[in-house]
Protein backbone atom coordinates (compact mmCIF):
# COMPACT_ATOMS: atom_id res chain seq x y z
CA UNK A 1 0.00 0.00 0.00
CA UNK A 2 1.41 3.70 -1.23
CA UNK A 3 1.04 6.69 0.92
CA UNK A 4 -1.79 9.10 0.42
CA UNK A 5 -2.96 10.47 -2.40
CA UNK A 6 -3.77 14.15 -2.24
CA UNK A 7 -6.79 14.95 -3.34
CA UNK A 8 -6.63 17.40 -5.50
CA UNK A 9 -9.50 19.41 -6.88
CA UNK A 10 -10.14 17.62 -9.88
CA UNK A 11 -9.82 14.00 -8.93
CA UNK A 12 -12.71 15.07 -6.25
CA UNK A 13 -14.91 16.48 -8.86
CA UNK A 14 -14.44 13.17 -11.03
CA UNK A 15 -14.85 11.15 -8.35
CA UNK A 16 -18.29 12.73 -7.00
CA UNK A 17 -19.74 13.18 -10.41
CA UNK A 18 -19.34 9.21 -10.25
CA UNK A 19 -20.67 8.85 -7.43
CA UNK A 20 -23.77 10.87 -8.07
CA UNK A 21 -24.07 8.72 -10.89
CA UNK A 22 -25.77 5.76 -8.40
CA UNK A 23 -28.88 6.79 -7.42
CA UNK A 24 -29.05 5.65 -3.48
CA UNK A 25 -25.70 7.68 -3.11
CA UNK A 26 -26.90 10.86 -4.84
CA UNK A 27 -30.33 10.38 -2.62
CA UNK A 28 -28.45 10.51 0.48
CA UNK A 29 -25.94 12.85 -0.34
CA UNK A 30 -22.64 11.09 0.36
CA UNK A 31 -19.81 13.01 -0.96
CA UNK A 32 -16.14 11.84 -1.89
CA UNK A 33 -13.68 12.40 1.44
CA UNK A 34 -10.21 11.07 -0.16
CA UNK A 35 -8.85 7.89 -1.41
CA UNK A 36 -5.27 6.11 -1.79
CA UNK A 37 -4.25 3.23 -3.15
CA UNK A 38 -6.27 0.35 -0.90
CA UNK A 39 -8.14 2.96 1.15
CA UNK A 40 -11.63 5.28 0.57
CA UNK A 41 -12.91 7.75 2.74
CA UNK A 42 -16.70 8.65 2.20
CA UNK A 43 -18.72 11.34 4.34
CA UNK A 44 -22.71 11.25 4.74
CA UNK A 45 -23.77 14.98 5.52
CA UNK A 46 -26.11 14.86 8.57
CA UNK A 47 -29.80 15.49 7.52
CA UNK A 48 -33.11 15.32 9.43
CA UNK A 49 -34.50 12.44 7.06
CA UNK A 50 -31.60 10.07 7.82
CA UNK A 51 -32.71 9.82 11.65
CA UNK A 52 -34.40 6.44 13.34
CA UNK A 53 -36.05 8.67 16.18
CA UNK A 54 -37.12 12.04 15.60
CA UNK A 55 -38.21 13.02 19.28
CA UNK A 56 -35.32 14.99 21.17
CA UNK A 57 -37.34 13.27 23.84
CA UNK A 58 -35.79 9.68 22.89
CA UNK A 59 -32.65 8.80 24.21
CA UNK A 60 -31.39 8.22 20.49
CA UNK A 61 -33.68 11.10 18.88
CA UNK A 62 -31.96 12.84 15.69
CA UNK A 63 -29.19 10.32 16.10
CA UNK A 64 -28.68 8.98 12.08
CA UNK A 65 -30.05 5.58 11.42
CA UNK A 66 -27.64 2.61 11.96
CA UNK A 67 -28.71 1.29 8.28
CA UNK A 68 -27.88 4.94 6.89
CA UNK A 69 -24.36 4.73 8.67
CA UNK A 70 -24.30 0.52 6.90
CA UNK A 71 -24.76 2.29 3.55
CA UNK A 72 -22.17 4.57 4.04
CA UNK A 73 -19.76 1.67 5.00
CA UNK A 74 -20.76 -0.48 1.77
CA UNK A 75 -20.54 2.55 -0.46
CA UNK A 76 -17.13 3.01 1.10
CA UNK A 77 -15.88 -0.26 1.47
CA UNK A 78 -16.77 -0.89 -2.19
CA UNK A 79 -14.96 2.07 -3.20
CA UNK A 80 -11.48 1.08 -1.53
CA UNK A 81 -11.86 -2.17 -3.15
CA UNK A 82 -11.81 -0.37 -6.31
CA UNK A 83 -8.81 1.54 -5.11
CA UNK A 84 -6.91 -1.73 -4.07
CA UNK A 85 -7.55 -3.29 -7.41
CA UNK A 86 -6.58 0.26 -9.16
CA UNK A 87 -9.71 -0.31 -11.62
CA UNK A 88 -13.39 0.16 -11.64
CA UNK A 89 -15.02 -2.90 -11.84
CA UNK A 90 -18.13 -4.31 -11.01
CA UNK A 91 -18.51 -6.17 -7.59
CA UNK A 92 -20.93 -7.82 -4.89
CA UNK A 93 -20.68 -7.34 -1.28
CA UNK A 94 -20.52 -10.61 -0.25
CA UNK A 95 -20.76 -9.98 3.56
CA UNK A 96 -20.81 -7.03 5.89
CA UNK A 97 -20.19 -6.40 9.44
CA UNK A 98 -20.73 -3.66 11.59
CA UNK A 99 -20.44 -3.36 15.41
CA UNK A 100 -21.73 -0.24 16.69
CA UNK A 101 -19.76 1.02 19.25
CA UNK A 102 -21.37 4.11 20.30
CA UNK A 103 -24.25 6.14 18.79
CA UNK A 104 -23.45 9.04 16.47
CA UNK A 105 -23.67 12.67 17.10
CA UNK A 106 -26.76 14.36 16.13
CA UNK A 107 -26.21 17.10 13.65
CA UNK A 108 -22.63 15.87 12.23
CA UNK A 109 -21.65 13.75 9.12
CA UNK A 110 -20.72 10.69 9.97
CA UNK A 111 -17.45 9.87 7.88
CA UNK A 112 -16.52 6.45 6.56
CA UNK A 113 -13.24 5.08 5.85
CA UNK A 114 -12.21 1.64 4.73
CA UNK A 115 -8.95 0.11 3.97
CA UNK A 116 -8.58 -3.23 1.65
CA UNK A 117 -6.74 -6.08 4.50
CA UNK A 118 -6.34 -8.57 1.51
CA UNK A 119 -7.45 -8.58 -1.75
CA UNK A 120 -7.40 -12.05 -4.15
CA UNK A 121 -8.45 -12.87 -7.36
CA UNK A 122 -12.24 -13.22 -6.67
CA UNK A 123 -12.20 -11.71 -3.45
CA UNK A 124 -11.66 -8.19 -1.30
CA UNK A 125 -11.58 -8.47 2.55
CA UNK A 126 -12.10 -4.95 3.95
CA UNK A 127 -11.94 -3.14 7.62
CA UNK A 128 -13.36 -0.25 8.02
CA UNK A 129 -14.56 2.56 10.61
CA UNK A 130 -17.37 5.27 10.97
CA UNK A 131 -16.87 8.26 12.92
CA UNK A 132 -17.64 12.04 13.31
CA UNK A 133 -14.40 13.70 12.74
CA UNK A 134 -12.26 12.05 15.33
CA UNK A 135 -11.25 8.32 14.15
CA UNK A 136 -10.15 7.64 17.13
CA UNK A 137 -13.74 7.49 18.59
CA UNK A 138 -15.42 5.53 16.48
CA UNK A 139 -19.16 4.93 16.03
CA UNK A 140 -19.21 1.64 14.24
CA UNK A 141 -15.85 -0.85 13.02
CA UNK A 142 -17.24 -2.50 9.66
CA UNK A 143 -15.56 -5.80 8.54
CA UNK A 144 -16.54 -6.74 4.72
CA UNK A 145 -15.97 -9.33 1.63
CA UNK A 146 -16.48 -8.19 -1.34
CA UNK A 147 -16.39 -10.30 -4.90
CA UNK A 148 -15.21 -9.31 -8.66
CA UNK A 149 -18.62 -10.46 -10.54
CA UNK A 150 -17.27 -9.26 -14.46
CA UNK A 151 -18.05 -11.87 -16.31
CA UNK A 152 -20.14 -14.18 -13.31
CA UNK A 153 -23.77 -14.43 -13.81
CA UNK A 154 -25.77 -12.45 -11.44
CA UNK B 1 -43.54 9.35 16.89
CA UNK B 2 -41.67 8.30 19.78
CA UNK B 3 -40.28 4.60 20.18
CA UNK B 4 -43.08 3.47 22.44
CA UNK B 5 -45.82 4.73 20.12
CA UNK B 6 -44.00 2.82 17.12
CA UNK B 7 -44.64 -0.14 19.94
CA UNK B 8 -48.15 0.31 20.22
CA UNK B 9 -49.21 1.36 16.67
CA UNK B 10 -47.80 -2.02 15.74
CA UNK B 11 -48.98 -4.04 19.14
CA UNK B 12 -52.72 -2.61 18.52
CA UNK B 13 -52.77 -0.31 15.24
CA UNK B 14 -54.35 -1.70 12.12
CA UNK B 15 -52.57 -4.75 10.69
CA UNK B 16 -51.32 -2.47 8.02
CA UNK B 17 -49.79 0.91 7.32
CA UNK B 18 -46.53 3.12 7.00
CA UNK B 19 -43.75 3.40 9.30
CA UNK B 20 -44.36 6.97 8.02
CA UNK B 21 -43.28 8.53 11.32
CA UNK B 22 -39.49 7.16 11.46
CA UNK B 23 -37.66 9.42 9.00
CA UNK B 24 -35.53 6.75 7.75
CA UNK B 25 -38.02 4.29 7.54
CA UNK B 26 -39.85 6.48 5.65
CA UNK B 27 -37.02 7.70 3.66
CA UNK B 28 -37.08 4.14 2.74
CA UNK B 29 -40.69 4.11 1.80
CA UNK B 30 -41.28 0.99 4.39
CA UNK B 31 -44.34 -0.34 4.85
CA UNK B 32 -45.50 -2.94 7.19
CA UNK B 33 -48.11 -5.86 7.50
CA UNK B 34 -48.75 -7.99 10.56
CA UNK B 35 -50.17 -11.76 9.45
CA UNK B 36 -51.04 -13.04 12.56
CA UNK B 37 -47.66 -13.61 14.75
CA UNK B 38 -46.11 -12.20 12.01
CA UNK B 39 -44.62 -8.48 11.10
CA UNK B 40 -43.32 -8.28 6.95
CA UNK B 41 -42.10 -5.10 6.37
CA UNK B 42 -41.84 -4.05 2.68
CA UNK B 43 -39.79 -1.44 0.44
CA UNK B 44 -41.77 -0.53 -2.49
CA UNK B 45 -38.73 -0.19 -5.78
CA UNK B 46 -37.89 3.44 -6.59
CA UNK B 47 -35.35 4.63 -8.27
CA UNK B 48 -33.64 6.34 -5.61
CA UNK B 49 -32.74 3.27 -4.07
CA UNK B 50 -30.83 2.05 -6.75
CA UNK B 51 -26.89 1.08 -6.13
CA UNK B 52 -25.89 0.31 -9.46
CA UNK B 53 -27.62 1.84 -12.59
CA UNK B 54 -26.46 -0.17 -15.28
CA UNK B 55 -28.24 -3.05 -15.11
CA UNK B 56 -30.21 -1.14 -12.26
CA UNK B 57 -29.74 -3.05 -8.59
CA UNK B 58 -30.66 -1.99 -5.53
CA UNK B 59 -27.99 -0.59 -3.22
CA UNK B 60 -26.83 -3.04 -0.25
CA UNK B 61 -27.62 -0.17 1.81
CA UNK B 62 -31.12 0.01 1.67
CA UNK B 63 -31.67 -4.41 1.96
CA UNK B 64 -29.50 -3.79 4.79
CA UNK B 65 -31.80 -0.96 5.99
CA UNK B 66 -34.71 -3.05 5.36
CA UNK B 67 -33.31 -5.87 7.38
CA UNK B 68 -32.50 -3.54 10.37
CA UNK B 69 -35.51 -2.28 10.70
CA UNK B 70 -37.52 -5.31 10.17
CA UNK B 71 -35.38 -7.12 13.06
CA UNK B 72 -36.40 -4.35 15.17
CA UNK B 73 -39.96 -3.63 15.16
CA UNK B 74 -40.45 -7.76 15.55
CA UNK B 75 -38.25 -7.18 18.30
CA UNK B 76 -40.74 -4.75 19.76
CA UNK B 77 -43.92 -6.65 18.93
CA UNK B 78 -42.00 -9.87 20.79
CA UNK B 79 -41.66 -7.70 24.16
CA UNK B 80 -43.92 -9.00 27.13
CA UNK B 81 -46.59 -6.17 26.85
CA UNK B 82 -46.77 -6.04 30.34
CA UNK B 83 -43.17 -4.76 31.29
CA UNK B 84 -42.14 -1.40 30.63
CA UNK B 85 -40.26 -0.67 26.99
CA UNK B 86 -37.03 -1.01 26.88
CA UNK B 87 -34.72 0.97 24.99
CA UNK B 88 -33.31 -1.40 22.33
CA UNK B 89 -29.58 -0.44 20.62
CA UNK B 90 -28.43 -2.23 17.81
CA UNK B 91 -24.83 -4.41 19.16
CA UNK B 92 -23.93 -5.32 15.92
CA UNK B 93 -25.17 -6.57 12.48
CA UNK B 94 -24.50 -9.13 10.27
CA UNK B 95 -25.64 -9.29 6.43
CA UNK B 96 -25.09 -11.29 3.95
CA UNK B 97 -26.20 -10.93 0.48
CA UNK B 98 -27.46 -13.86 -1.43
CA UNK B 99 -28.43 -12.33 -4.65
CA UNK B 100 -28.44 -8.56 -6.35
CA UNK B 101 -31.57 -6.63 -5.39
CA UNK B 102 -33.90 -6.50 -8.80
CA UNK B 103 -35.58 -3.22 -9.10
CA UNK B 104 -38.29 -5.36 -7.62
CA UNK B 105 -40.64 -4.31 -4.63
CA UNK B 106 -38.52 -6.65 -1.65
CA UNK B 107 -40.37 -7.85 1.78
CA UNK B 108 -38.55 -8.82 4.94
CA UNK B 109 -39.47 -10.76 8.06
CA UNK B 110 -37.23 -11.25 11.56
CA UNK B 111 -37.14 -14.38 13.50
CA UNK B 112 -36.34 -14.10 17.17
CA UNK B 113 -33.85 -16.50 18.17
CA UNK B 114 -33.84 -15.51 22.11
CA UNK B 115 -35.04 -13.25 23.87
CA UNK B 116 -32.97 -12.14 27.13
CA UNK B 117 -32.91 -9.51 29.84
CA UNK B 118 -29.85 -8.07 28.17
CA UNK B 119 -29.67 -8.88 24.35
CA UNK B 120 -31.92 -9.87 21.91
CA UNK B 121 -30.54 -12.27 19.01
CA UNK B 122 -32.80 -11.76 15.72
CA UNK B 123 -32.33 -13.44 12.15
CA UNK B 124 -33.44 -11.71 9.51
CA UNK B 125 -34.42 -12.81 5.43
CA UNK B 126 -34.95 -10.42 2.62
CA UNK B 127 -37.05 -11.29 -0.53
CA UNK B 128 -38.34 -10.57 -3.81
CA UNK B 129 -40.64 -12.62 -5.71
CA UNK B 130 -40.05 -15.71 -4.29
CA UNK B 131 -39.52 -16.12 -0.10
CA UNK B 132 -37.46 -19.12 -0.91
CA UNK B 133 -35.34 -17.60 -2.50
CA UNK B 134 -34.03 -14.28 -0.21
CA UNK B 135 -31.66 -12.09 -1.22
CA UNK B 136 -30.30 -11.44 1.95
CA UNK B 137 -29.68 -12.85 4.86
CA UNK B 138 -28.80 -10.78 8.43
CA UNK B 139 -28.28 -11.43 12.05
CA UNK B 140 -28.40 -8.85 14.55
CA UNK B 141 -27.43 -8.33 18.23
CA UNK B 142 -29.90 -6.03 20.07
CA UNK B 143 -29.67 -4.74 23.60
CA UNK B 144 -32.15 -3.99 25.63
CA UNK B 145 -31.94 -0.94 28.18
CA UNK B 146 -34.16 -1.41 30.75
CA UNK B 147 -33.14 1.36 33.39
Amino acid sequence: MTGPVAADEKLRRFVDSFLLGIPHIKALGIRYRGHGRGWAELELPYADHLVAYPDAAHPDGGIVASGAVLTLMDSVGGFSVMTGANKLQPLATLDLRLDYLRPATPGESVIGRSEVHKLTRSVAFVRGVAHNGDPARPIAHMTGTFMFTAGAAQ
Amino acid sequence: MSFASLAEELRNGPSSGTLAALPYAAYLGLHYAVHGRELVLSMPFAESLVGQPFPPRLHGGTVAGLLEITATATLLLRLPRDEPLPQVKPVTVTVDYLRAGQPQDTFAAAHVNRLGRRIANLSVIAWQEDRDRPIAAAHMNIMLDRD
